[in-house]
């Protein structure tokens, strides 16, 4: 992959990159503090039962917790808190700190969000240079109709649907759970199979743009072969469009990664933040956002870094 | 070939006007109710008296079909008026104005496109309780970015034509001139960005249903129903079908006319 890194970075890039970094960190603090008051300025607790608890054992509940304190105190020592790595312990899992929780959930949500990437990628930009070759011909029209209907069906649909099909019609597969590596099969495809569909429709029209160049014509008049013209300089250039593709797409991976997790009951971050949510565990909501929006923020970046490498001239937006 | 695409806007533009009209009229036509139980009867398959079967408390599930289109539809559609709202008054004034004015808008944009959109309204949803009309207001708060990225685009290639220039020189005020002479050149493809922006809101919608977080029981809409089908699915599987069917091909129907409509404008501009 020499031809990546034909130019490299140079101070100036550096100087853009810092400055985006440092906003970043300005944006990570600012949804904190968002959030932190959003759901405080609300009645309900993580206290709230079905059954009413007697208001001492509540008040001494929320001694323990610091809730007693005034909102600005709290924020204050949460800040403090944060900037020392630490979220503080979870309300509703006693004994639990939102660190451990959170170390415990993540590499769950992760894996199976590698899996459906690998997944979208093998699957999408193969169909759509295939696509983009035989553009017009009827197996075209045939996996781009599929591509559209893939995007179409959500994957709260696609989850039954292969439960049913391959779990209790065909019985290959357990219907749920996360142990065994023929329990991630099914989640994985149902959270990458829309991302695959949406990556073949892009590689495919990226493909035909550049396919129509006069390029490729030079290069066919030189001699090479139509799979180095399309493989090595076709997708080459298409190349870009994709991976700024990429990016939105793994914050669009997070948030099915709700729908997948509830589906096949896989116990990972995602269902755990709905589920801090509901439960008002304070803690718990403040560290999942956090940690959520720090990968989104990271990724954009990576992304943006990425399609900086690939193609020096690009313009700083 | 202009009767083909003819086609491919006529097809999906009937079927939508259909769904909307059953969704709309549907349920005056039922005998039953969207929230009528009948706990003897529970749950039954496809007969001719419960056309789609009942669900587990004995509910007709073609009147909760029709019934949660309509607030599926409701939602989507006007939160999606809401987003192109929000998104071509934004666009149009960060087009029309040079310099730091424009630059600062659209770097704010770039900024809150990268943030996770989705958490802030599933914390919003939980925290302010279920409440339809905040969904709305929610969703189009979230998904105005992409028509004021597309206004913009579209404003600075037209504010520079002739007869902008004539307008400004005879004195027009900003306002008059972006409403009166750049807001009807927009229109066209502002439309076809909102057909194709209608799914995502849609698909929004049904998500944050199926998390159990938007319309409440006994009220329906498609999530709702297709989470509700999918966790009875080995045992009755028409409460998952049909629902999922309704809501599938009408996703499919939004997106072929925008895919169709966008192939139109482009050709008409060659």
């Amino acid at each position: 992959m020499a031809w990546c890194f034909r130019q490299t970075m140079n101070l100036s890039s550096i100087k853009v990159l810092l400055k985006r970094i440092l906003e970043a960190i300005l944006v990570l603090f600012l949804i904190i503090s968002l959030v932190f008051f959003m759901i405080r300025s609300v009645p309900g607790g993580p206290f709230d039962t079905e059954k009413e608890a007697a208001p001492e054992v509540i008040l001494a509940l929320e001694a323990q917790y610091g809730l007693d304190k005034s909102l600005w105190r709290q924020y204050f020592s949460f800040v403090k808190n944060l900037i020392q790595g630490d979220l503080g312990p979870s309300f509703k899992y006693a004994g639990w700190s939102v660190n451990e929780l959170i170390f415990q959930k993540l590499p769950v949500s992760i894996e199976l969000g590698f899996w459906a990437l690998l997944i979208a990628i093998c699957f999408g930009i193969p169909l759509g240079i295939s696509s983009a070759i035989r553009s017009g011909h009827i197996s075209d029209y045939f996996f781009i109709s599929m591509a559209l209907i893939g995007i179409c069906i959500p994957s709260f649909v696609i989850g039954p649907l292969l439960q049913i099909a391959f779990s209790i019609h065909f019985g290959w597969f357990p219907l749920i759970g996360w142990d065994h590596y023929s329990q991630k099969i099914l989640p994985s495809f149902t959270l990458g199979l829309g991302y695959a569909a949406v990556i073949a429709r892009l590689t495919r029209t990226v493909m035909i743009e550049e396919i129509l160049k006069n390029y490729p014509r030079t290069a066919r008049a030189k001699g090479l072969t139509e799979f180095r013209i399309h493989m090595i300089h076709c997708f080459k250039n298409g190349l870009t469009a994709i991976i700024a593709y990429l990016a939105p797409a793994i914050s669009g991976l997070i948030s099915g990664s709700f729908v997948v997790e509830t589906i096949f009951h896989v116990p990972g971050l995602g269902r755990f933040f709905v589920n801090a949510a509901i439960n008002r565990d304070y803690t718990m909501i403040l560290g999942t956002t956090l940690i959520y929006s720090c990968m989104i923020i990271g990724l954009n970046l990576f992304a943006d870094g990425i399609q900086k490498i690939i193609n020096p001239m690009q313009q700083d937006r | 070939m202009q009767k083909m695409s003819n086609l491919r806007i006529k097809i999906p533009l009937y079927y939508l006007i259909l769904i909307g009209l059953l969704c709309l009229l549907g349920p005056f036509l039922l005998s039953y109710n969207y929230a009528e139980q009948n706990l003897v009867l529970g749950a039954s398959a496809p007969s001719p008296n419960h056309l789609m079967g009942t669900d587990p408390l004995g509910r007709d599930l073609l009147a909760r079909i029709l019934y949660g289109g309509r607030i599926t539809l409701l939602i989507s559609f006007s939160a999606t008026v809401l987003a192109v709202f929000i998104g071509v008054i934004y666009g149009m004034i960060s087009g029309f104005q040079d310099g730091i004015v424009d630059r600062l808008m659209m770097r704010f944009v770039d900024m809150v496109y990268a943030l996770p959109f989705i958490l802030f309204v599933i914390l919003f949803m939980v925290t302010f309780g279920q409440n339809l009309f905040l969904l709305f207001l929610c969703i189009g708060a979230v998904e105005w970015m992409t028509i004021a990225r597309i206004t913009r685009s579209q404003v600075r290639v037209l504010k520079y034509k002739a007869f902008i220039e004539v307008a400004r020189c005879l004195g027009q005020k900003p306002f008059l001139i972006l409403s009166k002479h750049l807001l009807p050149n927009l229109i066209g493809i502002i439309l076809v960005y909102s057909t194709l922006m209608a799914p995502s809101i849609m698909l929004l919608e049904s998500f944050i249903s199926f998390l159990g977080l938007g319309v409440k029981a006994p009220m329906s809409s498609w999530g709702l129903l297709i989470k509700e089908g999918s966790e009875t699915l080995e045992i009755f599987p028409w409460l998952f079908f049909f629902p999922a069917f309704f809501f599938s091909t009408t996703l499919l129907a939004l997106n072929f006319l925008g895919d169709a409509l966008r192939d139109q404008t482009e050709v008409l501009k060659k």
